[in-house]
């Protein structure tokens, strides 16, 4: 079959164009990492350390050597997914991501899931009812989604359903006994409780997540409502709809079937954007929620200038944002035939 | 005589615009009989697509009419919007303008036709289903092996072909076609007028075919109605009307279309009328070369010229004109501006 063959065409070459997007990628951090004034050894140990330990530690880490050796040595260790050692808590990135990765992976996918559920069908029903009461309150809520800072949003949250009507625990991934007490498999905090059918413990981490992934949630799902009702309006007047209203198509298939999913697309399209939104929105709001994860690492080495902790999660985000967007295209390749010639 | 399938009464038909209503059909009666094809003919903006659109009830949100759509002896204007929709595929069909546009694009073919059938019939089963869909296909010379295919693996003389047969598998009374052909080449424009041609032969189906060329009406229709400035202003059958035109309007319209064929280029002076104030008494008497004073000041009759015939003109009324207003329309001032 020639369409087989040329989506598989489709799906190497997008493949194969990860390679220079990853490489700009890397430059790009690399050159951020070096714009910043003084070298990490000084900025992150200085004071603590003699004038003569911090040479040896710059020896150490090759920080003397010309930069486009160091470049293309942290292209060469990226290749191989050698991030380095962190300088303040002597950790490599490989186990930073290891054991912080979960609690972000958890997260941001609540937070994914919470924007889409509910934000396709308030798109919807905007999109579907444009110009009446409800679109009016669906647009302001969502550009109140969009505009308000997560740490604002999560303070607020705190407050309200954490401190005053405790309905939802303010902080942090689990109960402390539950932390404590579960064992390892994943390294996800929810599915390992899952595994070990401790099925309270599973419940415990979900009240832990409904306001931090609401908080995330509201960031993306601003996107996803304004997205949906654009283009359910354009599509409610495009021409195959009114050739399918001709056809007599009832009106709630007209919009769920024909105006929907044509809708839907461009929203696949900008989900690799939502990513890297949802990764940046996500150091915030585990900054607010004390949610281990490695957005906190993150902001923790930007405080102490722990300049590898920061270009090793840097880079790793930048990673996931990539490899997801070619993922993303991907699939948009299986849903939309037109794509894939 | 057979009784009509669709007749138009006094049909109005208006926009909501800020300067005022745009007028864009205004009076129309007309009528259809089963197995007959009519062309509706007329400048761009006449009101043509209006028209087409009102038949079926596809007319957008704050557009208003008067008037009657009589199908089958009911008044579609009166009947509730989710009977009318109920209608639109088995008892009344369209077929737009612009194919490339107007198939779903995430819907593969054969999902077009088993959603029609399944709305319209839904004790249908899925093998018969499939089988209606592929022998309307096949009738319009696409071959059942590419009935799983999206549609944009088709040209746009394909797709239209697909938008006939996906209007004609419901077998519906009434088609209107609505520019079926403007956007294609001329040999598919022919390809698609013969096979609509078929379409009376073949079923009983009757055709309403707007089209703003004339050639097409002498060579697929057998009455026309000749539209002008949301009126019509002639109608008649198809071979009397494009050889010997009884109306000013017709007269001119088929002069130009005409010309495109010789090398003499010849085209209506001034523009069609403003839709929202339009001119007085005769809508066409700023641009007549035959306009008489009473054309711009006395509502024109509507005389039978010939059996079937119809012309909405004073010339065929010079014994009812006022004494005093049968010179000339003086209009010195528009032909100055004219020239500017
Ligand atoms: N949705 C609308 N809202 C307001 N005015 C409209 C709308 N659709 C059409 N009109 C106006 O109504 C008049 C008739 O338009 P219509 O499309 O029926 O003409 P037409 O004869 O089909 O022209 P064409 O040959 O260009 O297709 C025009 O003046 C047009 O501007
Ligand atoms: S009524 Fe007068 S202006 Fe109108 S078409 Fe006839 S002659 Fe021309
Ligand atoms: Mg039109």
């Amino acid at each position: 079959m020639s369409r087989g063959g040329s989506l598989r065409g489709y799906i190497l070459i997008r493949i194969a164009l990860m390679i220079p997007m990853v490489w700009v990628l890397l430059t790009t951090v690399f050159l951020m990492m070096r714009v910043a004034p003084g070298d990490p050894i000084t900025a992150s140990l200085g004071g603590k350390l003699s004038p003569e330990e911090v040479a040896e530690r710059q020896a150490a880490l090759g920080f003397d050597r010309p930069l486009i050796v160091q470049y293309f040595d942290y292209l060469w260790d990226a290749v191989r997914f050698q991030f380095g050692t962190t300088i303040t808590d002597n950790q490599t990135i490989g186990s930073l991501i290891v054991e912080n990765g979960g609690a972000t992976l958890t997260l941001t996918v609540a937070a994914l899931v919470v924007a889409l559920v509910f934000g396709l069908p308030l798109g919807l029903i905007a999109g579907r009812y444009r110009e009446t009461v409800p679109d009016a309150f669906i647009r302001v809520f969502a550009i109140l989604g969009y505009a308000a800072p997560p740490f604002f949003v999560g303070l607020l949250a705190q407050l309200l359903f954490a401190q005053n009507l405790d309905w939802f625990p303010a902080s942090k991934m689990a109960s402390p006994i539950v932390q404590a007490t579960a064992e390892t498999h994943t390294h996800i905090l929810i599915v390992d409780l899952a595994i070990e059918g401790d099925w309270e413990g599973v419940w415990d981490v979900i009240l832990h997540l409904v306001l931090p992934a609401t908080t995330l949630g509201l960031l993306v799902m601003g996107v996803f409502i304004r997205l949906v009702r654009v283009n359910v309006g354009q599509a409610l007047g495009g021409d195959y709809v009114e050739a399918a209203r001709a056809r007599g198509v009832p009106e709630r298939r007209v919009v769920s079937r024909h105006a929907f999913k044509n809708a839907l697309i461009p929203v696949v399209t900008v989900m690799g954007l939502q990513v890297a939104l949802l990764l940046g929105g996500a150091v915030l709001t585990e900054k607010t929620f004390s949610w281990p994860g490695l957005g906190s690492r993150l902001l923790d080495y930007l405080t102490n200038r722990d300049y590898i902790g920061v270009q090793g999660l840097i880079t790793f985000f930048a990673l996931i944002v990539v490899v997801i967007s070619v993922i993303i295209d991907i699939v948009n390749a299986l849903i939309d035939p037109r794509v894939r010639y | 005589m057979a009784d009509p399938v669709l007749s138009l009464r006094d049909l109005r038909i208006w926009y909501g615009a800020e300067r005022g209503a745009v007028r864009a059909v205004d009076g129309v009666s007309l009528d259809l009989m089963p197995g007959e094809t009519v062309g509706l003919v007329g400048e761009s903006g006449c009101g043509k697509s209006t028209l087409g659109r009102g038949v079926l009830g596809l007319l957008p949100e704050g557009a208003g009419h008067a008037g009657e759509v009589s199908f089958k002896g009911r008044n579609l204007l009166d009947i509730k919007q989710r009977e009318l929709r109920s209608m639109r595929g088995p008892e009344l069909g369209m077929i737009f303008q612009e194919p490339m546009t107007r198939l779903n694009p995430l819907m593969r073919i054969s999902d077009h036709f088993e959603e029609v059938l399944q709305i319209h019939e839904p004790k249908i089963g899925k093998k018969e289903a499939r089988n209606r869909s592929m022998e309307a296909l096949r009738g319009m010379g696409i071959p059942p092996t590419r009935y799983k295919q999206y549609p944009h693996e088709f040209s746009g003389g394909m797709r239209q072909r697909i938008m006939i047969a996906l209007a004609l598998v419901l077998r519906p009374a009434v088609v209107v076609a609505d520019e079926p052909t403007t956007a294609l080449d001329v040999l598919v424009e022919a390809q698609i007028l013969r096979i609509l041609a078929d379409l009376r032969r073949n079923f009983d189906t009757a055709l309403l075919l707007i089209t703003h060329n004339l050639g097409i009406v002498a060579e697929a229709c057998d009455r026309v109605a000749v539209m002008y400035a949301g009126r019509v202003v002639e109608q008649g059958p198809a071979y009397d009307v494009t050889t010997k035109p009884s109306h000013p309007y017709s007269r001119e319209l088929l002069r130009s279309t005409i010309s495109l064929s010789t090398t003499e280029l010849h085209s209506i002076p001034g523009a069609p009328p403003d839709l929202v104030s339009p001119p007085p008494a005769c809508r066409f008497h700023p641009r007549c070369p035959n306009a008489m004073a009473v054309c711009a000041q006395q509502w024109p009759p509507t005389e039978a010229t010939s059996p079937g015939r119809r012309s909405e003109c004073w010339l065929h009324a010079t014994d009812r004109i006022p004494v005093g207003l049968e010179q000339p329309l003086q209009r010195e001032a528009l032909a100055a501006s004219e020239e500017a």
